[in-house]
């Protein structure tokens, strides 16, 4: 592995005046001029120099240094990196759809507008919703404007006092942090041993300073809060309304829908729930749907409908036909208009039963796995979970191997890590989502390798605590990298 | 003679006359792992017990930290800005504020050394 490891970047290949391409002549020269002194450059920006060869050689060393879904197992819990069918990719990939430009007039990209408003139609079909927007970039920017949509909503209403969200303690960090974002202050719920949040726990903290409680279902244990109900109920008394954080609708696909069980404003994970590749930062998508009696307050623009005889017709809403309350634009345009077609092509391509089997496939194989490895592993929620589970780490713990240990040595059979040290209920959390996509091949040779590592540290556990072995970098040294982040190459010419 | 309680959110104090030494306990500094960040109050600021006054994030997790009283915060540990690894290697010396305590009677409710041993034993079963 070692031999293969490619580890260059681009500019340490770059050699001034070498050039595998050539830049028209300029013919902006006039209005260059007119431009402030000021704002003009210089010098020439820090830009590699480097031939066609060497840089197509450069990007595909590095593309197999990658570790991705398409090349391996990658179990990481709360993320859900299911497989990305490669139909999604070709619909995506359609140059009627990648040469469009916003300022085209909607008559010309009516096929784009139309997938835009089917997509938000069924996800108000999957989630039980009455209106979505599809313009969120990502899960977390959906919160914000979920959040943000709720403050309207009271603020509407001329309710100025409800400051407060309330979060459970096992929450997805980005709920406090987009409440904090929102304006609102955040107040912990705690859970119950069984990991669902504690409803006498909550019962005192509901009051009129309550603008929303904010819950994952099944939560970040992968276990159903079988109280929802009860808890929509009480929530609601208190004139607070319901948030549903979407990270985990994979298991619900098609079974149970948030808007049924009384949320009243949702988020989708597009990127997780419905394939789409995500990781390392994005691209994502964050739709946020709305029950019946919110819909005036979600962001423009957006995508309506008009019958003209016998044709639809599609076309973009600035806010004139929604009121004064609508929140404007909370992204540029359509949001990540590639990534809402994949994931259109995804529900498409799977169909209404094929959406059901999903969760249900996802649910089957995170019991298996847990039920394989329990024996060697601390179980702390003894249930059956929905599309992931929580391990404390090795059931043997006077070995010294950590949860960390055993995240390094996965590397070393070419496995991705779980999730560890999340969520923050448990001190040695190894939290493991399979997905549906994976054979039970796979899974089996992951049970092994894991049971293997269990072996390994009762028998060996320096080996356990040196791991990685075998991966081309070793031990990377995370806390330095957090103290003195190095991001560009300038930066680390600086520092050497 | 100085005193130390603890809160049973991991924090300390430790009490000499009516000024406070707040930091977290050596337990929570091992579960926490490396520490890469301390967010400080200002001196000046007032801090009230039970509510979060700032936090600690690691390599592994940010967490709030929380008052174990209430006072005014005399001074920070501003060594901290530039080395938070210096609350892994002693938590119990590298305080994080220095407050003057508003109201003693508070320290009642929080646990002495020993206390807090069986509070930690607890936790990890």
């Amino acid at each position: 592995m070692n031999k293969k490891y490619y580890g260059k970047v681009i500019f340490e290949l770059s050699r001034p005046g070498r050039q595998g391409y050539s830049l028209p002549a300029n013919g902006y020269d006039d209005a260059l001029s007119a431009l402030p002194a000021g704002l003009l450059r210089t010098e020439a920006p820090m830009l590699p120099e480097s031939d066609e060869l060497t840089v197509v050689r450069h990007y595909n060393n590095m593309s197999t240094n990658n570790f991705g879904v398409d090349t391996g197992f990658y179990p990481l819990g709360s993320c859900t990196m299911k497989y990305n069918p490669k139909i999604n990719e070709e619909m995506a990939s359609l140059p009627a759809f990648t040469s469009l430009h916003p300022f085209q007039p909607s008559a010309t990209v009516q096929g784009a507008l139309e997938a835009y408003y089917t997509l938000q139609k069924m996800l108000c079909e999957i989630g039980g919703m009455a209106e979505f927007t599809l313009n969120p970039y990502a899960g977390a920017h959906g919160e914000l404007t979920g959040l943000m949509v709720i403050r309207a909503y009271h603020e509407s209403r001329g309710d100025m006092k409800r400051t407060k969200v309330i979060v459970p303690d096992s929450a997805h960090g980005t709920n406090p942090a987009s409440a904090a974002v929102a304006g609102l202050k955040v107040v912990e719920v705690k859970s119950l041993a069984d990991g669902t949040v504690d409803v006498e726990a909550l019962r005192p903290l509901l009051d009129d300073t309550v603008a929303a409680v904010m819950m994952t279902n099944p939560n970040t244990v992968g276990i159903f809060e079988h109280n929802i109900p009860e808890i929509a109920e009480m929530v609601h008394a208190c004139g607070a309304l319901m948030y549903y954080d979407g990270a985990n609708l994979n298991p619900l696909l098609g079974i149970a829908r948030p808007g049924d069980m009384g949320f009243d404003v949702m988020h989708i994970n597009l990127h997780k729930t419905f394939s789409t590749p995500h990781g390392g930062g994005g691209p994502g998508a964050g739709p946020v749907g709305v029950r019946a009696g919110l819909e005036q307050f979600l962001p423009n623009p957006r995508v309506v409908k008009h019958q003209v005889s016998d044709d639809s017709i599609f076309d973009l809403d600035f806010g004139t036909e929604k009121g004064p309350h609508a929140l404007g634009r909370i992204s540029a345009w359509l949001g990540n208009f590639a990534v809402e077609l994949r994931a259109l092509a995804y529900i498409l391509s799977l169909g209404k039963d094929g959406l059901k089997m999903a969760g249900t496939l996802a649910t089957l194989n995170a019991n298996y796995v847990k039920e394989s490895l329990r024996d060697l592993y601390a179980l702390p929620i003894d249930r059956v979970c929905k599309h992931e589970f929580v391990f404390d780490g090795l059931a043997d713990k006077s070995t010294g191997v950590t949860t960390l240990n055993v995240a390094k040595r996965l590397l070393d059979h070419g496995f991705h890590a779980p999730t560890i040290y999340f969520p923050l209920l448990f001190h040695e959390s190894l939290m493991i989502e399979p997905t549906e996509t994976e054979s039970k091949e796979t899974l089996d040779e992951f049970i092994e390798v894991m049971r293997d590592i269990a072996r390994e540290a009762a028998e060996d556990p320096e080996t356990v605590k040196n791991a990685p072995l075998e991966t081309p970098i070793r031990k990377p040294d995370d806390t330095a990298a957090a103290l003195n982040p190095v991001v560009t190459f300038s930066e680390l010419c600086v520092n050497e | 003679m100085s005193k130390t309680y603890y809160s049973k959110s991991h924090e300390y104090v430790t009490v000499d006359g009516t000024t406070g030494f707040i930091g977290i306990s050596d337990y929570a500094q091992n579960a926490l792992g490396n520490v890469v960040y301390v967010d400080m109050p200002e001196q000046g600021d007032d801090i009230e017990a039970g509510e979060e006054f700032g936090a600690v994030e690691s390599v592994k997790a940010a967490s709030d930290l929380f008052a174990p009283v209430s006072g005014a915060v005399l001074d920070i540990n501003e060594q901290l800005i530039d080395n938070p690894r210096l609350i892994n290697e002693d938590a119990m010396a590298n305080w994080i504020i220095k407050i003057e305590i508003t109201d003693p009677s508070q320290l009642d409710d929080l646990m002495d050394e020993e206390e807090y041993k069986a509070f930690c034993e607890s936790e990890h079963k």
